[in-house]
């Protein structure tokens, strides 16, 4: 495999350039995977949109390889899921080393057939270029190359948009601008936000090396100290087509230009993944950092992914979060925009993704203190949980590699119903469904949720739907708008008066801790909004007003 | 009822406790008592486990211990 061949896209005359000028409803700046993600749900909800990239082509050199459960299940409504998994390498097990000796090993994934693995590894160019063959299928979205944001301008009722392209500038107005323009960028500065953190004091040497030979060890290894040297820490990935990732962290005082040498790279890698024909396809020497914007929503003007929030690539929180990030704000931006719920709702993004930055921030962080300890006491208590975790079982709990991504759970969140009765097990409130399996054909659990409210009702071993719930069922038609779609969810092929999903082994039941006439309110981005024991149609309703941003919490 | 760190007296051979973890340290250098220290800490707190008596200990730990630099305001 050579070096990915980056295809060039044609600029095309904006229609604004060409005197069709039209006030634009949502406007995406940035079509890196968290821009192309936000377009896709926002058509999925039947709203259009205008993406403005200033590139020619996909991200360019090594960035994000691991992407999670969660970003699969996300796009796996887009048919991007499937493709990625099949170009990628699908892990589930972390490997960590201290010199030598492995120290331990971890598993990601639950119990229970799953659609997805933990983690399918795919170099960020290919998974954006996945992304893109959806986008062009999909009428909603206009994509725009070579069109690079210069200024933002905020007015009460729309935002005027200056773009700068080879056929030189035009203006354009939006409804709503989503700033998904990266880690530098030109929306957040065009409004003059601060965007400030920690900057780690370490460079960390990244290459992605094409590999012609069959290596014995694919999973996710880390090291610490390693053996065959090259740097205080290494990491390895495998990645899709033979692509490998490596990771060497240099400490601060280095020559950035002289690590980059090819000189001084490949001996490094043939140390890590022997002597073997290879060809170094990428290199970059990384510094890392965390921070955030204070709020992600300036009126008409909202901030997802790196644009928002960054964190160091340790545990695979970057696009990961950016992912989600697009999934939330796109239902809500959908149902402002179509009227079904106020523009308040709009603020709970501010609140669920900026929870959401900052887990990823102080875990991130976490992890680079273990890794770069910042002063001469904390490189001891480190070097201290490495010597004992050989030996001693609790220490391996302390020894931070990367805590890898797992989706926030929006339990305090304005739109989340908090519990009435007492649970335990099940998704909390907040949480994401689990995309459990179904008995054939139903397949899996979240390819029936989504896209609108839906009401989880599980039977249990009741043979017949019980009165109570018979006469829930028929009321819920007269639910407010936008309404909330009934799902039963049965231990037999009992055909009820709505769509039913079998769960002949009683595994969904398990998992979310059902008995019967248990009910799950779940939102469009397949969160819990609320749950009950004992289901009544006026607290659905009062739910359903509150995850529509309708009520204060109580 | 949660438990609160206990300082009365608890270790019988008081003096022998003392000497045994003076006499850990023996033959080595700077470097490697405080790694000793570190990995003696870490084993302890795991003992204990119970999150509020950790953090009392080190509450009183660092108690006086780098005053002079405290910030004044
Ligand atoms: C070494 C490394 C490893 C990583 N590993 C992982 C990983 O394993 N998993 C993971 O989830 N994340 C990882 N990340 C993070 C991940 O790469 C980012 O979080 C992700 O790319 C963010 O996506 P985004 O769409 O927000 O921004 P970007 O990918 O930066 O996309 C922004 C887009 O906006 C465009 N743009 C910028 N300015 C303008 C403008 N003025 N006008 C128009 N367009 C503009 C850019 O050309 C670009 O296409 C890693 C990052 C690094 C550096």
């Amino acid at each position: 495999m050579p070096a990915h061949a980056y295809r060039r896209r044609p600029f095309r005359p904006a229609p604004e350039q060409q005197g069709k000028a039209g006030r634009g409803g949502v406007a995406i700046v940035g079509g890196g995977p968290v821009g192309l993600t936000c377009a896709l749900e926002l058509a999925a909800h039947g709203i259009p949109s205008t993406i403005l990239e200033e590139a020619d082509t996909v991200s360019e050199g090594s960035r994000a390889l691991c992407w999670s459960k969660r970003s699969l299940e996300i796009l796996n409504r887009h048919g991007v899921a499937a493709r990625m998994v099949a170009s990628g390498y699908t892990w589930n097990t972390g490997r960590v080393f201290h010199g030598a000796r492995e120290l331990y090993q971890f598993g990601l994934q639950p119990q229970g057939p799953q659609e997805f693995p933990a983690f399918t590894n795919l170099q960020q160019y290919l998974a954006e270029e996945f992304l893109h063959e959806a986008v062009a299928r999909q009428p909603l979205i206009e994509m725009r190359w070579l069109n690079r944001v210069s200024g933002v301008e905020p007015a009460p009722d729309h935002v005027r948009i200056a773009v700068e392209t080879p056929a030189g500038p035009y203006r354009m107005e939006a409804d709503w601008v989503v700033a998904a323009d990266g880690a530098r960028s030109s929306v957040r500065r065009a409004l003059g936000l601060d965007f400030t953190g920690r900057v780690f004091e370490d460079h960390f040497l990244i290459a992605d090396v094409d590999v012609h030979a069959e290596l014995p060890n694919a999973d996710r290894r880390f090291w610490f100290q390693p053996e065959f040297g090259g740097g205080d820490t290494a990491l390895c990935h495998k990645q899709g087509l033979g692509m490998w990732r490596v990771d060497f962290q240099l400490g601060w005082n280095i020559d950035r230009e002289a690590e980059k040498r090819p000189e001084r790279v490949l001996p490094r890698v043939r140390a890590m993944l022997g002597d073997h024909p290879m060809e170094i396809t990428w290199v970059s020497i990384y510094t890392f950092q965390a921070r955030r914007l204070a709020r992600f929503r300036h009126g008409r003007v909202i901030f997802a992914g790196d644009a928002a929030h960054q964190v160091s690539p340790f545990g695979a929180r970057g696009g990961n979060s950016g992912i989600q990030d697009a999934e939330n704000l796109a239902w809500k931006l959908a149902y402002v925009i179509r009227g079904l719920a106020p523009d308040r709702l709009l603020d709970s993004y501010d609140a669920e993704r900026g929870q959401a930055a900052d887990e990823n921030i102080r875990i991130t962080s976490r992890t680079t203190d273990f890794l770069t300890p910042r002063t001469p006491a904390s490189r001891t208590l480190r070097d201290a949980v490495l010597h004992l975790a050989a030996d001693a079982p609790f220490a391996r709990a302390l020894v931070n590699s990367g805590r890898l991504s797992t989706p926030t759970i929006h339990t305090d969140s304005p739109l989340s119903t908090p519990d009435g009765e007492p649970w335990a097990g099940g998704p909390p409130t907040g949480a994401p469904c689990p995309n459990l399996a179904l008995a054939a054909p139903d397949g899996f659990l979240l390819h029936h949720l989504g896209g609108g409210f839906r009401l989880l009702i599980f039977l249990g071993e009741a043979a017949a739907i019980p009165p109570g719930l018979a006469s829930l069922l028929e009321n819920l038609p007269v639910m407010p708008a936008p309404g909330i779609e009934p799902l039963l969810v049965a231990r037999d092929a009992a055909t009820g008066p709505v769509r039913t999903l079998r769960d002949d082994d009683g595994s969904v039941h398990e998992a979310f801790a059902a008995q019967t006439g248990t009910a799950y309110l779940i939102r469009p981005d397949q969160h819990v909004a609320a749950r009950w024991r004992t289901p009544s149609f006026p607290a659905i309703a009062q739910a359903l007003a509150r995850a529509l941003g309708m009520e204060d919490k109580a | 009822m949660t438990k609160h760190l206990s300082l009365a007296a608890n270790i019988a051979d008081a003096d022998g406790f003392y000497e045994r973890l003076i006499r850990l340290h023996d033959g080595l250098s700077e470097a490697e008592s405080q790694l000793l220290n570190a990995k003696l800490v870490l084993i302890l707190a795991n003992h204990i486990g119970d999150e509020q008596v950790i953090a009392e200990a080190m509450e009183l730990a660092r108690k006086g211990v780098g005053e002079a630099h405290a910030p004044t305001t």
